[in-house]
């Protein structure tokens, strides 16, 4: 299965849910917000949500930035 | 700088005679009148020592891709905690209401705060407001429980029309983004400031420190910065100057300030002269 994460292709062995990915991927998911295809995904969701062939993830943090 | 010399400059607190001066926005209230942004610095180690030099208590940060081919990088949240701070998530970079809003629904997601910086940018070169965008944007996060502290341009209809659309404070740019060239409009600034009733805060374009003092003179809430403490030659030295400048103009906003003469009028009385 392939999907988009952050812009870049990954293949995985799927099923695998929201929480798998974070594992696999090595990153905590206290500090993050995630987007399954443009929607949020909430963090009690991480669990539940199977991701699907195709999907477009986005993984973000909050970084230094100012005005 | 060693801390105990921070201390030494910077480490007392307003004067009495301030009282319990306070600046409140959406309802929570802060003792400092100075916001500092967390982009720019040689490292987040600098970056925290800055912060708490400047005594700020809310810092603007950006929401980003987490880079997954280095997952452990160094995290903000390791050295300037939101526990300590208010953490006040900005669209810096957005050129759309809907990369605003978008940008700001995934930081409410990592953080829980509703308490956001809204910046649509216009141009690349110039990084001014697009204000179309930014009031559309406005009302989209305004009507999704958001509370919406907006950059603006220093237009003072425009800061009436984002105020009436329900944004909790307004922050017209003193002068380009990371610029430092001062306040360049005062007459605008002023006018914006009569005539809100939300708290006004200069965001961008200061360059030292009495470029924030002659913004909170001119009746400010607060000021907000980045470039002018982090490209400092001393970033630390400058965050205890921006403390005390911002408190200094407050002080003289609220002691007002004399009237201006035309020529002289001594201060040493005339009567008695031998």
């Amino acid at each position: 299965m392939k999907i988009t994460v952050n812009g870049e292709d990954q293949l995985l062995d799927g099923p695998i849910s929201v929480s798998g990915l974070l594992v696999q991927l090595g990153i905590s998911g206290g500090k993050v917000a995630i987007e399954r295809n443009l929607e949020i995904v909430p963090k009690s969701a991480y669990e539940n949500i199977v991701l699907a062939d195709g999907d477009r993830i986005e993984i973000v943090h909050f970084i230094g930035g100012g005005a | 700088m060693t801390d105990q010399a921070i201390e030494k400059l910077g480490g007392v607190a307003a004067d009495d005679a301030m009282g319990d001066d306070r600046l409140i926005i959406a309802g929570r209230t802060f003792s400092s009148r100075l916001i500092i942004g967390t982009g720019k610095y040689k490292d987040y180690a600098e970056n925290a020592a800055a912060a708490h030099a400047s005594g700020a208590e809310i810092v603007t940060v950006a929401v980003r891709r987490v880079n997954l081919s280095d997952p452990s990088a160094p995290m903000l949240v390791d050295y300037v905690s939101p526990e300590k701070y208010t953490f006040l998530p900005n669209t810096a970079g957005c050129f759309t209401g809907e990369d605003a809003v978008r940008t700001l629904r995934l930081a409410r997601e990592a953080g829980g705060w509703s308490l956001v910086k809204l910046e649509v940018l216009g141009d690349e070169k110039t990084l001014y407001p697009n204000m179309r965008e930014t009031l559309r944007a406005a009302e989209l996060l305004i009507k999704d429980g958001f509370e919406v502290m907006v950059y603006c341009s220093d237009d003072p209809i425009m800061a009436k029309e984002l105020e009436d659309t329900g944004c909790c404070a307004i922050m017209p740019l003193g002068a380009p983004i990371g610029s430092g060239l001062g306040i360049q409009n005062p007459v605008n600034i002023r006018l914006i400031v009569e005539q809100a009733k939300v708290p006004v805060l200069v965001d961008a374009g200061v360059g030292t420190a009495s470029d924030a003092a002659v913004a909170m003179e001119l009746g400010c809430d607060g000021v907000l910065m980045n470039t002018a403490i982090a490209e400092a030659k001393d970033p630390i030295l400058m965050a205890v100057a921006m403390r005390h400048a911002v408190i200094a103009g407050r002080a003289a906003y609220l002691a007002g300030r004399m009237g201006k003469r035309l020529y002289a009028d001594p201060s040493s009385p005339l009567a008695g002269l031998i």
